[in-house]
């Protein structure tokens, strides 16, 4: 099989010809919220901002939602209390009927250490994986790597993005909107 | 320690110092990598003399564990009427270690205590390691290890039954294979930010293409961090019930039995609280030597010993009371095998092993009352190891007392470990410090990103003030 590179391009959205968005630098979180909030205002909605550290106050600026992985959670973790007494009571009482002691084959209360146990677990994969999958994570490529300072948003620089997908997005007027909240350097990042 | 001069807020300063002394975020990103970032080789010698000792007692684990399985059980001091001697003791001995480390990562990250992310690293990686340490002896103590998935309702032919699920030692066979994923989970979860950064940081194409994988293609979105923070709080959320179980489970083993000093229903909430008491002295001792070695005194402060200490002071009381509230019971309820026991444990043959346990679990501990005892690193470095030596003695008592003279004077006996036994458990504390070490080397042993907010909090509480490095 041969890989044609242009349309692999095409299928990630990268290429010469594709613009991300502008991202602008702060230096402190509560700049970034505050700017973050202002830029809101102007009418921008595809916003994004990358941080060292979860900044506090930064969904709520940018109007990210709240995670809906506690509802995935709790699904996923009730399945586990289910497998474990579905598994006790076919293991006990079903599929091999063994008396041990002249105690029931089956019984609610024996089962709770297990039925815990397996709740727990299918929780913590539920957890694990559901934040990677609602991430869209791993992935070995994304276009805010283009950016110059990109390693510095893991070190001590807190970054603001306006993405191009956005409605309102024109290059020129977005980095001088980021320019006018106080963004120290503004670049125009390809995709 | 002196500390800097605060123009501003002095009080504020006295009362609640700063937790983070750094004069920025690179600052941290820098001091926290550097030790995880230099060439290999350069490694200097004392870390590598350290290591060849630590593998070198791994490979005598590996030695005894060869040796016990081709030749048999029978090689261990285990008989008749002690079928539970130094391996079950050491089993619990170190899955108590690992609770501290849940506790430091979960509970105290459900209470927002800020202390907690200078230490919870570190504490997490004891966890997994002493699990690990703590698997290895009912693994062997089946005789056949490689039979090991009966433990598991895995249907097969060769079994043609299933597990007792009435049993506590199924339930133990859950609590701990859970306890080790979650941690394990949960430490991962907390590293790929920090990842991220040696990811960004990498010099060389091994560490860029390594990292890169390992971090997952994390780069800090305020998208993921809404997710992450979600996932971190359900997973402190569930690991809280989930480390008070797996002792509580532990526990069952010993008290749903008939033996006199097993028997008690005390013994739930004794455990987690000697669990976490010996596993915050292991996460001191190694944390002192960290401190020392790595110069990390800016970011252990002595308000985070301190506090450590005063959990060590705390739950050693609370397994002093227990001692006392066993003696009490064997005493009210009247049953003469129960008097008998408790009678037996602090003045018989192993009066040795109970006064030992006494005195570095209760009496040793009440010097953090002195506040001068709970700032001192020696007096504290010695303490906790001795909680470590008391915590040990606390199984043994618990095991090989109750076993060595049952209700029939005709079967009693009196337990020695064979030297098989005495290197297996010295062998498994070189494959926790081996693994420990290694870690230390080469994962950051602070976590980061988590240390980084709580800078950016205090820069605010400080209003900006430069809070700066403190010279010990």
């Amino acid at each position: 099989m041969k890989l044609d590179p242009n349309a692999i391009r095409e299928k990630l959205g990268i290429g010469e010809d594709k613009v991300y968005g502008v991202i602008g630098e702060f230096d402190d979180p509560h700049e970034l919220v505050h700017a973050g909030r202002q830029i809101r205002q102007m009418g921008y909605t595809k916003l994004d901002a990358m941080t060292p550290f979860p900044v506090h106050g930064i969904e709520d600026a940018l109007g990210i939602r709240r995670s809906i992985l506690g509802w995935i959670v709790i699904c996923v973790g009730l399945c586990g209390t289910a497998t474990a007494f579905l598994l006790i009571w076919y293991c006990g009482a079903i599929n091999d009927k063994f008396v041990i002691g002249g105690k029931p084959l089956f019984d609610f209360t024996f089962s709770i250490p297990i039925a815990f146990e397996l709740t727990v677990l299918f929780s913590a994969f539920a957890s694990f994986l559901g934040m990677w999958a609602l991430n869209g994570l791993p992935r070995l490529y994304h276009p805010s790597m283009n950016y110059r300072d990109a390693h510095r948003a893991s070190d001590d620089k807190f970054l603001l993005v306006i993405e191009a997908d956005d409605p309102q997005f024109e290059a020129r007027r977005a980095a001088e909107h980021l320019r006018s909240v106080g963004a120290g350097a503004v670049e125009v990042v390809e995709g | 320690m002196s500390e800097v001069a605060i123009t501003q807020n002095p009080q504020l300063m006295e009362v609640n110092p700063p937790l983070v002394r750094a004069k920025d975020y690179h600052d941290l990103t820098e001091q926290i990598s550097s030790i995880v970032e230099g060439d290999v080789i350069k490694t200097p010698r004392k870390y590598w003399i350290t290591l060849g000792i630590t593998s070198s007692i791994t490979i005598l684990l590996a030695a005894m564990l060869t040796y016990l399985v081709s030749t048999g059980i029978g090689v261990w001091g285990n008989n008749r009427p002690i079928g539970w001697a130094w391996d079950i003791t050491n089993f619990v001995f170190w899955i108590g270690i690992g609770h501290a480390g849940t506790l430091i990562s979960a509970i105290l990250f459900l209470f927002r205590q800020k202390w907690r992310t200078s230490i919870n690293r570190s504490a997490e990686a004891m966890t997994l390691f002493a699990v690990m340490c703590a698997g290895i002896f009912p693994l062997f103590h089946t005789g056949r290890p490689w039979r090991a998935y009966w433990l598991f309702p895995v249907p097969n032919t060769d079994l043609s039954m299933w597990q007792n699920f009435r049993s506590p030692l199924i339930w133990d066979v859950f609590a701990v294979s859970t306890y080790f994923t979650v941690s394990l989970l949960f430490w991962y979860t907390g590293l790929v930010p920090d990842l991220a950064t040696l990811r960004d940081r990498a010099a060389s194409k091994v560490r860029q293409v390594v990292f890169g994988i390992l971090s997952l293609g994390w780069r800090g979105s305020a998208r993921h961090w809404t997710n992450y923070e979600a996932a971190y709080l359900i997973l402190a959320g569930i690991s809280t019930p989930l480390v008070l179980s797996v002792h509580t489970i532990v526990s069952f083993d010993f008290a749903t039995s008939v033996i006199p000093g097993w028997h008690t229903t005390i013994f739930p909430p004794y455990f987690v609280a000697g669990a976490i008491f010996s596993g915050f002295a292991c996460v001191m001792t190694l944390l002192l030597i960290a401190r020392w070695t790595l110069n990390l005194q800016n970011l252990i402060t002595m308000k985070h010993l301190e506090n450590m200490n005063k959990i060590i002071l705390v739950t050693g009381s609370v397994v002093g009371y227990a001692y006392a509230c066993e003696f009490f019971i064997a005493w009210y309820s009247g049953n003469i095998y129960e008097r008998f026991t408790f009678w037996n444990r602090a003045f018989g043959p192993y009066w040795w092993a109970a006064w030992s346990m006494y005195t570095c679990n209760v009496f040793i501990p009440q010097l953090f009352w002195i506040k001068a005892m709970r700032r001192s690193i020696p007096v504290m470095f010695i303490i906790s190891i001795t909680t470590n030596i008391g915590m040990w003695f606390e199984r043994f008592v618990i095991i090989v007392t109750s076993l060595h003279r049952d209700f029939l004077p005709s079967s009693w006996g009196y337990f020695r470990p064979t030297w098989v036994d005495i290197c297996t458990f010295a062998g498994t504390i070189g494959l926790f410090l081996t693994l420990f070490l290694v870690f230390a080397r080469f994962l950051p042993m602070i976590a980061i990103s988590e240390v980084k907010g709580v800078l950016a909090y205090e820069k605010q509480l400080f209003k900006g003030q430069a809070v700066e490095v403190a010279a010990e």
